[in-house]
């Protein structure tokens, strides 16, 4: 009777017993994740003395609960609110399509073709680029010095460059993309606001669509790569035969077989554009706000606003919970195609 | 930039398509790359150089407006040897019996590595080199964590949150995925659960931390009398607050692992793990030698990802504790951040270009080990 309890029905069952500490394992993760959760809920609809009078759990038994954290922050503000939240949707939906798009077909290429750029034409590049910020430090116009260097760049690529015979293979391009998140974005911040500043596109989705393009390619080209690998060659090759282009392959037949990939990692892509702060702080000051600002902004002289705060980050997670939960199928099927073959 | 070794078109079209075809084909490739390759190097390239040259000059605001003045290595040598060398090294102390046992051990295991590399090659160049630096970083993690006068900087500070961290994470993440890949009824409930902290902002991660770690108005507030700790100020206490901001990139990165592996395990072949259990094998012998295996190349990219963007950590500790107290959770990146603020923008520079020296050396190591032993990536 009691040995039943820890004999599994089937192979593939965990017994009464296992399950028994697999539920309280998971349950106790799950209040880990759930509680700050709940507590944040709860925060939203505590009037500030409810919040500086010490701790109070229960809604209607500790404390009243008050709408007027949320009134403020959809009524009282609304208009900005709804400008700032339609900013966040509209920048992070475009570039994670984008970057998924670019990302998708640069995994692709790395996974089907065999690469090999020459060192040499590395190095002169790189020379070049170094030249152009030299001359525009000094005083030149940036226009006039970019030409120069693409000039120079075409002259040694056509001399110096051949000398050099060594090349690169699709490893090294795929960890120079990875090696692009390295530099943390502090440092980059005046350097891309200088870019976007000459290009007169501040405060503009367009500048921080192209910086979160940039910055979420390396993750999109890494985690595709693998699901890229496991769609079977020889359903292209046939195609090959049969007369389709590379393109058409790419799109009708590789696509919607890593179709589940795509979508766990567009997931991933558009929770890191939603959330991103810095850079947007910098690129943006009015029109082209995002939410994570409004967040930081309730940090005012008298204190943080937990009420508000609370109510802006509730705002901001229903929508990807909505997402998360529509997707989520396809996440538990989709990042799977990658780990086996890796 | 990509010129590629094109592989035979195999085509039974006559031969004037097939020419055409080839033709095409030729250039397809780099259709492929060279726009994510733009983009990168777009928004990338350039800022790289200037924040470089940042990194050797001062800047200073003055009545003339912005005057940038070339000083060389002036930065790298005050962070490195100078003035701020305390707050980013931290005080070194003599390691106790445990870190000279440690250090040993490192310094055993990196002579074994060179040694092997000997019989395999002519002169591992690239091995000593790297155990050069890996010994330096671990006298460094040593003589200030195991060592009795040792106070750590925040470049042992954001090492400790990075490898402790990643390593927790790992664990967790993966024992989460082995009890969720069960066949458990209600599992879409946790895994939908278990996905939340990874949608919320990093800031207001920060905030929601700030708000639980609260000794006096926090939720908590029962737990730590009961404790006999109403006193006890954790914002106060180094430790306290290290373990503070690691419990919060905790729960905050957990998810992301832990989606991962899930994904990988459920994505096992069916039929060795069956023919195990045919076989007789218990739990522990399928998870070594069948399932480990089957999701070991997704685990190097996952940590691969999560180690470089752990080295950038910021939001967590600026808004939790601000870094403090004094520097004792200051993480690499949050203090540049706060001498840019007080606009040293060049001596900012330099720490950003120290930890892209770092991490680009780590994240190669670790790649280049990894690709010998798993042929991966």
């Amino acid at each position: 009777m009691i040995r039943s309890l820890f004999r599994s029905p089937s192979p593939f069952r965990p017994s009464p017993f296992r399950m028994l500490i697999s539920y309280l394992i998971l349950g106790f993760w799950a209040f880990f994740i759930l509680f700050p959760l709940y507590w944040l809920f709860i925060t939203s609809f505590k009037l500030p003395a409810a919040v500086n009078n010490g701790p109070f759990y229960i809604p209607f038994v500790d404390f009243q609960p008050s709408l007027h954290a949320w009134d403020y922050i959809l009524n009282e503000v609304g208009n900005d609110t709804r400008r700032m939240f339609v900013n966040t949707v509209g920048v992070a939906l475009i570039s994670a399509t984008l970057a998924l798009l670019i990302g998708a077909s640069a995994a692709y290429a790395l996974t089907r073709f065999q690469f090999r750029p020459k060192v040499g034409t590395v190095l002169v590049f790189i020379g070049c680029v170094a030249f152009a910020v030299v001359v525009t430090v000094l005083g030149a116009p940036w226009q006039i010095s970019v030409a120069a260097a693409l000039a120079l760049f075409i002259l040694s690529l056509l001399t110096i460059a051949r000398r050099f015979q060594r090349a690169l293979n699709n490893n090294d391009i795929a960890f120079w993309l990875i090696s692009q998140r390295i530099m943390p974005p502090v440092a980059v911040v005046i350097p891309i606001y200088i870019v976007f500043q000459q290009l007169r596109l501040l405060d503009t989705w367009a500048a921080l669509i192209i910086t979160y393009v940039a910055t979420n390619l390396p993750i999109v080209v890494w985690l595709m790569r693998d699901y890229f690998t496991s769609v079977p060659y020889e359903l292209e090759e046939s195609a090959q035969i049969d007369g389709a282009s590379r393109l058409r392959i790419f799109t009708q037949i590789v696509l919607p077989l890593a179709k589940p990939g795509l979508v766990a990692t567009f997931l991933f892509v558009l929770v890191f554009c939603w959330n991103e702060y810095l850079l947007a702080l910098f690129l943006t000051n009015a029109n082209a706000q995002t939410m994570p600002q409004v967040v930081v902004a309730q940090n005012a002289t008298r204190g943080p606003q937990w009420w508000y705060l609370s109510v802006l980050v509730l705002i901001m997670i229903v929508p990807v919970i909505g997402m998360a939960i529509a997707l989520e199928r396809y996440i538990a099927r989709g990042l799977l195609v990658g780990a086996v073959k890796g | 930039m990509a010129t590629l070794a094109t592989s035979p078109v195999t085509t039974t079209t006559p031969q004037r398509t097939a020419i055409r075809v080839s033709r095409i084909e030729r250039v397809t490739p780099s259709l492929f790359i060279l726009p994510a390759v733009l983009v990168v190097l777009f928004i990338s390239i350039f800022p790289l150089l200037l924040s470089l040259f940042l990194s050797l000059s001062r800047l200073r605001f003055g009545a003339g407006g912005l005057q940038v003045q070339f000083v060389g290595l002036d930065n790298y040598r005050k962070l490195l040897l100078g003035s701020e060398q305390k707050v980013l090294f931290g005080t070194l102390g003599s390691p106790s019996v445990v870190g000279w046992a440690l250090l040993a051990l490192v310094v055993l295991g990196l002579v074994w590595w060179i040694a092997k590399g000997f019989r395999a090659r002519r002169v591992p160049i690239g091995r000593i080199l790297s155990s050069v630096l890996l010994a330096g970083l671990s006298w460094l993690v040593i003589a200030t964590l195991f060592a009795d006068e040792g106070r750590p900087g925040t470049l042992v500070v954001t090492m400790l949150y990075v490898f402790v961290g990643i390593a927790l994470q790992y664990l967790i993440g993966l024992g989460l995925a082995l009890l969720c890949a069960q066949q458990l009824p209600g599992r879409r409930f946790f895994r939908v659960v278990f996905l939340l902290p990874m949608m919320i902002t990093p800031v207001g991660v920060g905030y929601l931390f700030r708000m639980l770690a609260d000794t006096n108005k926090g939720p908590l507030m029962p737990l730590w009398t009961a404790l006999g700790l109403q006193d006890f100020s954790w914002a106060n206490n180094a430790w306290g607050a290290r373990i503070a901001v690691m419990i919060g990139d905790l729960w905050q990165w957990t998810p992301f692992m832990f989606i991962v592996l899930l994904a990988a395990l459920e994505g096992q072949e069916v039929e060795p793990v069956e023919a195990a259990i045919v076989d007789g094998a218990n739990s522990w012998q399928i998870f070594r030698h069948i399932t480990l295996p089957a999701i070991l190349p997704v685990s190097a990219t996952l940590i691969l990802i999560r180690i470089i963007e752990a080295f950038k950590i910021i939001d967590l500790p600026n808004i939790l504790t601000n870094g403090g107290p004094g520097t004792a959770t200051e993480t690499l990146t949050l203090y540049a951040y706060r001498i840019w603020r007080a606009l040293d923008i060049g001596g900012s520079a330099a720490i950003a270009y120290i930890l892209l020296f770092l991490v680009t050396f780590i994240a190669m190591f670790y790649v280049r080990t990894l690709r010998s032993r798993l042929s991966v990536t």
